[in-house]
C-alpha cells in the first residue's frame, strides 16, 4: 500500500515535470518577443556578452514608436473591420442555410447539401486565383470589401449550424406552428436563439481564421495602409528585417489583441474549437 | 420523401419556398465564390497567361508538362511531405500525452491548457518572425544560450526540421484541445473495470485510451495532414528569397504563390494548384482506406 502511494506520488511528480517543461518551451518565444522588444537595437544584437534582459532599462517607449511609425491604428482598423464583416456575413448566411438544411424539407435538399460537403473537401487554394481576378475586376483591391469577399458565405459554418439545428427538440417548433407562427417567425423567435453556442463557435472560428490568414490579404491589399495586421507584419519584415526590437515590438502589437480576447473568453474559445473541430 | 411537384401540398410548397429563400445566399455564394473558381482554375491551368494578366491563350497540356518535368515541382512536393512528416506525428503524439495528463484533474490544469493553446490565437506571421529571430545564427537566443553556431534555417540539411519544429509548436494546443474533448467522452467505468483487473497506467492507456480515442485521433491526423500539405505562412515568413535552403524547404503552396502572384504567371500557378489538389485527393482516399482499418468505432 505504502509503495503504491509512493508510486502515485512519483507519477504525479513526473507528470507535472513534463507539463512544466512543455509550458516553458511554449512560453519562451513569447518571452523572447517581449524581451527583445524592450531592448535597444545595440543590446539586441550584442553577443559578447549576450544579454537576456535589457541592460539600459526596459524601453517600453519602443512600442509607442512602432505604433506611430508603422501606422498600427490603420492596421488594427482594417483587421477589425474585416473580422467584423466576415463574422457577420458568415453567421447570417450560415444560420439561415443551417436552419433550412437542419429542419425543413424541400426538393433538391440532398443535392444542395452535397454542394456544401464538396466545398468543405476541396482545398481552398484552388479558389484563390479566380477570386483574386474577380476582386480585381470589381475594383475591390485594397479595400476592406475585398478582404471580406471570399468569406461572405461559409460551407463549414452551414454544416456546423445544420448540426446545431438538428439537435434541437421537435416539439418546440410544433407548438409554435400550432400557435400560428409561420416558418420565418419560428426561425427568428424560437430556433435561432437556441443555437447560440454553435453561433459563438462559428464566430470565434471565423474571427480567428480571418485574423491569422496571410495569403489573401497579401494578395488583395498590397498597400501598407489598406492591409491587415498579418500581412502588415510580412511587409515590415521585408523592409526592416534587421531592426529586431522594432520587429518584435510590431509582432507583440499584432498578437496582443487576440491574446487578450482569448484570455477573457477562454472557455468559449476552447469549446468553440473543440466542438466545431474546424481546420485552422 | 420524393414527392412529385404536382402532388405537393400547400404546406409543403410553403416550406420549400422558405427553405430555398434561406439557402439561396449560401448556395449562390458557393457557386460564385467556390465552384466557378474551382472550374476556372482548372481551365486556366490549360492556358498561358498573357502579359499584364490579359489574353489567355489555350496551350493544352503545356503547363502540365512543364510543371511535371520541372525539378522544383517535385522538390517542393517532397519538401511539403517532409514538413508533414514532422508536424503531424510529433504534433499529435505530444498533444496526446499532454491531453492525457491534463485530463487527470491535476491542480493548475486550466493554466497549462491556456498556455499550450496560446500559439493557436497568434498570427502565424508573428510566430514565424519570433522563431526566425530565435534561430538567428549570429544573434539568436538558441545559438547564444547553447554556445553553438548552427545555421538553423539556412543549412539545407537542417532547415526543414527547424521549420517543422515551429509547426509542431504551433499546433500542439489545437490538437490537445480536440484530444481532451475526445478523452472526456470515454466512460469512466472502462478504467474502473480495468483497475479491478489490475491494469494500470500505461496498460490502461494502450488498451483503453488509444482504441477508444481512435476516431478523435483519426480526425486530428486527417485535418492536420491536409493543413500541413498546404503549409505556406511559416515558409513564407521564415525563408527569405535569398536563403540558400529555400529550395529544400519551400512548400508547393509557396511555389504556387511565387508563380501566380509574385511572377504573375496565373496559368502556371493554376497548374501547380491542380497538381496539389490531385495530390491531396489521393492522400484523402488513402486516409479513408486507413480509417476502416485502424479506427475503432464503438
Amino acid at each position: 500500500m505504502e509503495s503504491a502511494r509512493a508510486q502515485a506520488r512519483l507519477n504525479k511528480f513526473l507528470m507535472y515535470l513534463v507539463l512544466v517543461i512543455m509550458a516553458f518551451i511554449m512560453l519562451v518565444p513569447f518571452a523572447w518577443m517581449i524581451l527583445t522588444a524592450v531592448k535597444t537595437n545595440q543590446e539586441s544584437i550584442s553577443v559578447n556578452p549576450f544579454y537576456i534582459f535589457p541592460q539600459s532599462g526596459w524601453h517600453w517607449e519602443n512600442f509607442a514608436e512602432v505604433w506611430k511609425s508603422y501606422n498600427f491604428v490603420i492596421l488594427y482598423k482594417n483587421t477589425l473591420l474585416m473580422i467584423f464583416f466576415r463574422v457577420a456575413c458568415a453567421c447570417l448566411t450560415a444560420t439561415m442555410a443551417g436552419y433550412a438544411f437542419g429542419r425543413l424539407n424541400f426538393p433538391g435538399k440532398k443535392l444542395m447539401f452535397s454542394l456544401v460537403l464538396i466545398q468543405m473537401m476541396i482545398p481552398s487554394q484552388i479558389f484563390i486565383i479566380p477570386q483574386y481576378l474577380m476582386v480585381s475586376k470589381l475594383g475591390l483591391l485594397n479595400k476592406v470589401s475585398g478582404l471580406v469577399f471570399p468569406g461572405i458565405v461559409t460551407a463549414f459554418g452551414t454544416y456546423l449550424l445544420k448540426t446545431g439545428y438538428q439537435g434541437l427538440p421537435k416539439d418546440l417548433e410544433e407548438a409554435a406552428a400550432i400557435d400560428g407562427c409561420n416558418i420565418g417567425q419560428r426561425f427568428l423567435r424560437i430556433m435561432m436563439p437556441l443555437t447560440r453556442s454553435s453561433m459563438v463557435s462559428l464566430g470565434i472560428f471565423t474571427a480567428l481564421f480571418a485574423f491569422k490568414d496571410l495569403m489573401w490579404p497579401m494578395i488583395v491589399c498590397t498597400k501598407a495602409e489598406t492591409t491587415t495586421l498579418s500581412a502588415g507584419l510580412a511587409k515590415m519584415q521585408g523592409q526592416y528585417g534587421s531592426d529586431y526590437p522594432t520587429m518584435m515590438a510590431s509582432a507583440v502589437l499584432a498578437i496582443i489583441p487576440m491574446i487578450v480576447i482569448y484570455v477573457i473568453f477562454q472557455k468559449q474559445f476552447v469549446e468553440g474549437i473543440a466542438t466545431s473541430g474546424g481546420k485552422l | 420523401m420524393k414527392e412529385p411537384k404536382a402532388k405537393m401540398s400547400a404546406a409543403a410548397k410553403n416550406e420549400a419556398v422558405w427553405a430555398w429563400a434561406f439557402i439561396a445566399p449560401t448556395i449562390l455564394g458557393l457557386i460564385i465564390l467556390n465552384f466557378y473558381p474551382a472550374v476556372n482554375t482548372v481551365y486556366q491551368s490549360f492556358c498561358k497567361t498573357g502579359d499584364f494578366g490579359r489574353g489567355n491563350t489555350f496551350v493544352g497540356l503545356a503547363n502540365y508538362s512543364a510543371a511535371l518535368s520541372a525539378g522544383e515541382t517535385w522538390h517542393s512536393l517532397w519538401n511539403t511531405i517532409k514538413y508533414a512528416i514532422i508536424e503531424v506525428p510529433f504534433g499529435v503524439v505530444i498533444a496526446l500525452i499532454l491531453a492525457v495528463f491534463l485530463n487527470k484533474k491535476l491542480k493548475g490544469t486550466s493554466a497549462f491548457r491556456t498556455i499550450f493553446f496560446l500559439p493557436m490565437v497568434c498570427a502565424p506571421a508573428a510566430v514565424a518572425m519570433v522563431w526566425k529571430w530565435l534561430y538567428n545564427q549570429q544573434f539568436g537566443l538558441l545559438n547564444n544560450i547553447f554556445h553553438t553556431n548552427i545555421a538553423w534555417i539556412s543549412d539545407p540539411k537542417l532547415a526543414w526540421i527547424s521549420i517543422g519544429v515551429i509547426g509542431v509548436w504551433s499546433v500542439i494546443g489545437y490538437n490537445m484541445v480536440l484530444f481532451i474533448s475526445g478523452l472526456q467522452e470515454i466512460p469512466g467505468d472502462y478504467y474502473e473495470a480495468a483497475a479491478i483487473d489490475g491494469a494500470t497506467g500505461i496498460r490502461q492507456f494502450l488498451h483503453i485510451t488509444v482504441p477508444l480515442l481512435s476516431p478523435t485521433t483519426f480526425f486530428i491526423v486527417q485535418t492536420r495532414l491536409i493543413g500541413a500539405l498546404t503549409v505556406f505562412d511559416l515558409m513564407f515568413m521564415v525563408m527569405d528569397k535569398t536563403n540558400v535552403a529555400l529550395q529544400n524547404t519551400q512548400s508547393i503552396v509557396y511555389l504556387f504563390y511565387t508563380y501566380a502572384f509574385t511572377n504573375g504567371n496565373k496559368g502556371y500557378g493554376a497548374t501547380l494548384v491542380v497538381i496539389l489538389v490531385a495530390f491531396i485527393m489521393i492522400v484523402t482516399v488513402i486516409m479513408q482506406r486507413a480509417e476502416k482499418k485502424f479506427v475503432f468505432y464503438n
